[in-house]
């Protein structure tokens, strides 16, 4: 019953955004010495333009999987991905997806590193640019430092900004913060939403933190264990900033913490 | 002092120069004692150096050998860091030669001195062609497995930028490579000096290499032999020293653990 009004209310939410990416009934089975294992079974999914979406689920489930899929680097064995009514067939500089804080290039400074998908920009608009991610990021001062120079957290902050340099449309993120300690985590949810809001981005967003996804997303995507399934979509009505003592996110993130078949005890 | 207190400046110094000292008192004592009349003590040594360099053969001979090794080592990092690259980026091509590549590496360069000498004579070519012999495979293989192991992120986020593979090439893989093929220049620079001086006792007339065997050969000159020894060392550890200031270039540093 209440399964059936929460799908009512994402179905509903799901028409105020026009629709970007469509994933249809996605298959995937690897096969390695000659054993093959299911990965993903029938995943259908509908992403909103500028909508931040969570795929939950417990760690490999296969939701980086789905995510890789989605933004083309895995092709699926079944079913196929549609972004802007277009078939993905492969990576794409319009969705840029995002490591953790490992994916910056060591051998280039901050600004090269913001710079590196701008090649095909004009010096000057590359420099502007640059500018911009940087104050974005809040990395001024460190333009020319090395990554190596750099705190995880700024790692990872510069890795946003290469995204967003080349003004994608899309970011897939891959458990981003998952190796930052906690606090360093918050903060980085806050500039993540703060970034979002001011670029109006879609995002696709994969963790296994059940508070992180109701603390970010539009909607939360749950998933099941191998083969993953779509369990259920939790929409996640509270406006930005979001109180976690509030009485509506305990009820939304308790209800996640059932579905996924936890007590909330510990 | 405490194994975990820092050294103070002076130490740092002060502790490896006493024991070159403690070194060479030692080895005076040894030849004193002995009553040795062939083997040189350092002042000997000392002696021959000066010698040497008043003769002024020494400086030509150094010259030689530092131009053979440039020559040798320079065609294999010509060659061998490209052809390293191509072999890290297509797997298949690196199975097809690896299987030759392992078996002709282990062969000293040393071994190669008689085809060296059949098939350049005597002269600057065969060294060089032995020092290249000796330091082309480990720039080859430290290339190749520099390129291998280029994380998969890293090639990700490349073609996710749109990159060609030409582009991918010079942009992601050979500076992610870079500092693993620094290595491997380095210990092929090395192989080169050593390798130098073993082409030159056969295959040359002229060198370090050469004067260490000639001092022996006309008139059993071991002042002259250890003091040609003595700026072998001098001289490779200055190469070491030179090529690892290629380390400290910001855009490798990352790649090389950072020493206190």
């Amino acid at each position: 019953m209440s399964q059936a009004a929460t799908a009512t209310i994402a179905h509903t939410s799901r028409r105020a955004f026009q629709t970007k990416l469509r994933a249809e009934s996605i298959s995937m089975t690897f096969s390695r010495d000659g054993k093959s294992t299911d990965v993903l079974e029938n995943i259908s999914l509908e992403v909103g333009d500028g909508e931040f979406v969570c795929l939950l689920g417990p760690s490999g489930c296969g939701k980086s999987t789905l995510l890789n899929t989605m933004a083309g680097f895995l092709s699926p064995t079944k079913g196929e991905v549609r972004i802007d009514d277009e078939v993905v067939t492969g990576p794409d500089p319009r969705r840029i997806f995002v490591f953790q804080e490992r994916g910056v290039f060591p051998w280039l400074t901050v600004e090269g590193n913001i710079g590196f998908g701008l090649f095909k920009l004009s010096a000057e608009e590359k420099r502007r640019r640059i500018a911009h991610y940087v104050k974005l990021v809040g990395l001024q001062g460190f333009e020319k430092a090395y990554p190596q120079e750099l705190s995880g957290g700024m790692k990872q902050r510069l890795e946003v900004a290469r995204a967003l340099a080349v003004n994608p449309d899309m970011l897939f993120l891959d458990e981003p913060f998952g190796a930052l300690d906690s606090i360093t985590r918050l903060i980085m949810r806050r500039e993540l939403l703060r970034i979002w809001e001011a670029e109006k981005k879609t995002i696709i967003f994969v963790t296994h933190d059940i508070e992180e996804s109701v603390q970010l997303a539009d909607r939360v995507v749950v998933m099941s264990a191998r083969p993953a399934k779509i369990q259920r979509e939790v929409l996640i009505d509270i406006p930005h900033p979001r109180d976690i003592s509030s009485p509506r996110y305990l009820e939304l993130r308790d209800g996640i913490f059932e579905q996924i078949g936890l007590a909330h005890k510990v | 002092m405490n194994a975990l207190a820092q050294p103070r400046k002076w130490e740092k110094v002060f502790w490896p120069v006493l024991a070159s000292l403690v070194f060479l008192v030692i080895w005076h004592y040894a030849v004193r004692w002995t009553a040795s009349n062939i083997f040189p003590s350092p002042l000997d040594v000392e002696k021959g150096v000066g010698e040497l360099l008043g003769k002024g053969v020494l400086w030509g001979y150094i010259g030689d050998s530092l131009r053979r090794v440039a020559t040798g080592f320079g065609i294999s990092l010509i060659l061998g860091v490209p052809i390293g690259l191509i072999l890290g980026w297509y797997p298949a091509a690196a199975k097809v030669v690896n299987p030759t590549i392992q078996m002709v590496r282990p062969i000293s360069p040393i071994a190669w001195i008689p085809l060296s000498i059949l098939w350049f004579g005597v002269g600057d070519n065969a060294a060089t062609f032995l020092i290249f012999m000796g330091s082309f495979f480990p720039i080859v293989v430290a290339s190749m497995n520099g390129v291998r192991n280029v994380p998969s992120m890293f090639r990700r986020a490349g073609r996710n930028f749109g990159l060609k593979p030409a582009q991918q090439l010079a942009r992601i893989v050979f500076p992610a490579a870079l500092p693993q093929i620094l290595v491997g220049l380095r210990i092929s620079l090395g192989i080169a000096w050593l390798v130098v001086v073993a082409a030159e006792m056969t295959a040359v007339n002229s060198g370090l290499g050469y004067l260490v065997l000639d001092s022996r050969n006309s008139g059993k000159r071991y002042d002259l032999v250890v003091a040609a020894m003595l700026m072998i060392g001098v001289i490779g550890l200055i190469l070491d020293f030179g090529i690892r200031r290629l380390e400290t270039i910001k855009s490798v540093r990352w790649g090389f653990r950072s020493e206190g």
